[in-house]
């Protein structure tokens, strides 16, 4: 913790960028959380942007002295402690791989040369870790695809990816929260709900979580739909 | 009230938008030219985040069922009330029943209503901008009635005009600062990038301008990470992507440039076609 060498560049009037070496990693992940969590609790910001390697600190006001606030940050990196990845939660995703949702596995299945039911269990298996939200309101940004199942996004992206489509593109997989645009692959569909403005923490899920998914039935897909629409779906959790 | 007779071509509500929630993805929004749209309220005597109605290219036609003032800032479109012409940047005494008309474009793209009190609804997430997904609508239908606030603030008549300046409108200047991916231009891609003029494609709206003009490149996508509106990116196949209020919160683009929150505001009154030039601060 604290030990990496920091990039700190102004970005527009009222923004700081830093920036952790250019990597992924849970080690990278855990202390960029330990320094924004510094950062919370000493300055007053507009929004804190989290990205793979970096932060994004966006002022209310117009920076005036860049080196004496990159002076200050430093120094409160230095200070902060390990980050204690405090309540952290790890959510059990339902994903229902059936071929009407996972209209893209059989492509997947031919370039990638395994077969379907292969690809469902590589990807149900590892427990992924939420870096950040971004793209989209309530889109996970997820580490810990299987390299079996990494393939390129589509050269041509599709206008319409519906609520809820389980895709990959390239080593990164995710859920789209909402129907939209989009190039990654499609395997399958999650009925849960990703962003829900109602609720009062619209989004369950924040950097550090980790999240299975879990394959059902398109009978129990169907069920937990109608929970989720009469809002008496209950998120499970694993221990 | 004021009803929406014609709505346009896109016409929504916005404010000054919805900061602070950058870390469940959801965008800034608000008025695309801040600078405008806050003249009009100041003028009205409004709070400066009250929600005024913006109307991209004119074409808007609005029914105002109590008598109220109003100020109408931004992209002139010949607006007129019961077919009167109307003085911008101004304060307006508008009759109950009275029509608010937009015609022929004069100058710019986005022209704002600010209502004495504001426009209301019920609040998202801190915000009444309009945004697909977050609010139950993303623009105004025909036949919509808005509701005006309910404390309307004092308002002592008087037939002052701002003076806004031309510049605003016709300037192609675009102020900008050095992006965090600046520096891995090649002195050559650098200075054309500052120095070459750049036309605005047809692919412009409230979440990002993508300009005509290529600027053939060799940069590596950059690590999904942070971007904010009037973050220039630039694709591998050297399309540059000026980023607006609507803008996701974070890209894997490398970004370029960073524009002034004032060429924000200005380059929300250019249309397809116009040119910009980028100048570095």
């Amino acid at each position: 913790m604290s030990n990496y060498k920091l990039s700190y560049k102004s970005f527009g009037e009222s923004a700081i960028l830093i920036e952790w070496p250019s990597e992924i990693n849970e080690t990278i992940l855990y202390d960029i959380v330990a320094f924004k969590k510094k950062i919370e609790e000493d300055i007053n910001l507009q929004d804190i942007i989290v990205g793979y390697n970096s932060l994004v600190l966006v002022s209310r006001y117009k920076i005036e002295d860049i080196d004496e606030k990159i002076y200050l940050l430093n120094k409160l990196y230095h200070q902060a402690v390990e980050a204690e990845i405090q309540n952290t939660t790890h959510w059990e995703i339902p994903v229902c791989y059936d071929q009407q949702f996972g209209v893209d596995l059989e492509g997947i299945s031919q370039v990638n040369t395994i077969d379907k039911k292969a690809i469902i269990q590589l990807h149900t298996h590892p427990i992924y870790t939420v870096y950040f939200v971004g793209f989209l309101p309530g889109f996970l940004y997820l580490g810990g695809l299987d390299d079996q199942l990494a393939i390129p996004r589509k050269a041509t992206p599709r206008l319409r990816v519906p609520k809820g489509a389980v895709a990959i593109g390239g080593n990164q997989t995710g859920v789209y929260p909402a129907e939209s645009s989009g190039g990654w692959n499609i395997i399958g569909n999650s009925p849960i709900s990703f962003f829900d403005v109602e609720k009062t923490s619209p989004c369950f899920a924040k950097t550090g979580d980790k999240i299975s998914f879990k394959s059902v039935s398109l009978d129990v897909y169907k069920e937990i739909a109608q929970e989720v629409k009469k809002n008496t779906y209950q998120m499970k959790t694993i221990l | 009230m004021i009803t929406v007779l014609n709505p346009g071509i896109y016409t929504s509500i916005q404010d000054l938008g919805r900061p602070g929630f950058a870390h469940i993805g959801v965008p800034i929004s608000g008025v695309m030219d801040s600078y405008s749209a806050k003249i009009g309220n100041q003028i009205l005597n409004n709070e400066s985040a009250a929600a005024v109605i913006e109307i991209t290219f004119g074409g808007c036609q609005f029914r105002f069922n109590t008598s109220t003032w109003i100020c109408i800032t931004g992209a002139d479109f010949n607006a007129t009330i019961n077919g009167v012409q109307l003085t911008m940047n101004s304060l307006v005494k508008v009759d109950k029943d009275a029509m608010i008309t937009f015609g022929k474009r004069v100058k710019g793209v986005r022209t704002y209503i600010c209502v004495q009190g504001g426009i209301q609804f019920e609040t998202v997430l801190k915000s009444n901008s309009y945004y697909k997904g977050i609010t139950p609508r993303f623009i105004l239908r025909k036949g919509d009635e808005l509701k005006l606030g309910k404390n309307p603030t004092e308002i002592i008549e008087t037939h002052s005009k701002i003076k806004i300046p031309a510049a605003h409108f016709t300037s192609n200047t675009i102020v900008c600062s050095k992006g965090p991916e600046f520096n891995l231009l090649s002195d050559e891609q650098q200075e054309r990038l500052t120095k070459n003029l750049f036309a605005i494609s047809n692919d412009n709206n409230r979440m990002g301008y993508r300009l005509e003009e290529q600027l053939k490149n060799n940069l590596d996508p950059i690590l999904t990470s942070g971007v904010l509106p009037g973050t220039v990116q630039l694709t591998p196949s050297g399309t540059l992507i000026v980023l607006m209020r609507d803008c996701q919160v974070t890209g894997g683009y490398p970004r370029v440039l960073q524009l002034t929150k004032q060429s924000i505001n200005r380059l929300a009154q250019k249309a397809t076609g116009e040119k910009l030039q980028f100048r570095l601060q």
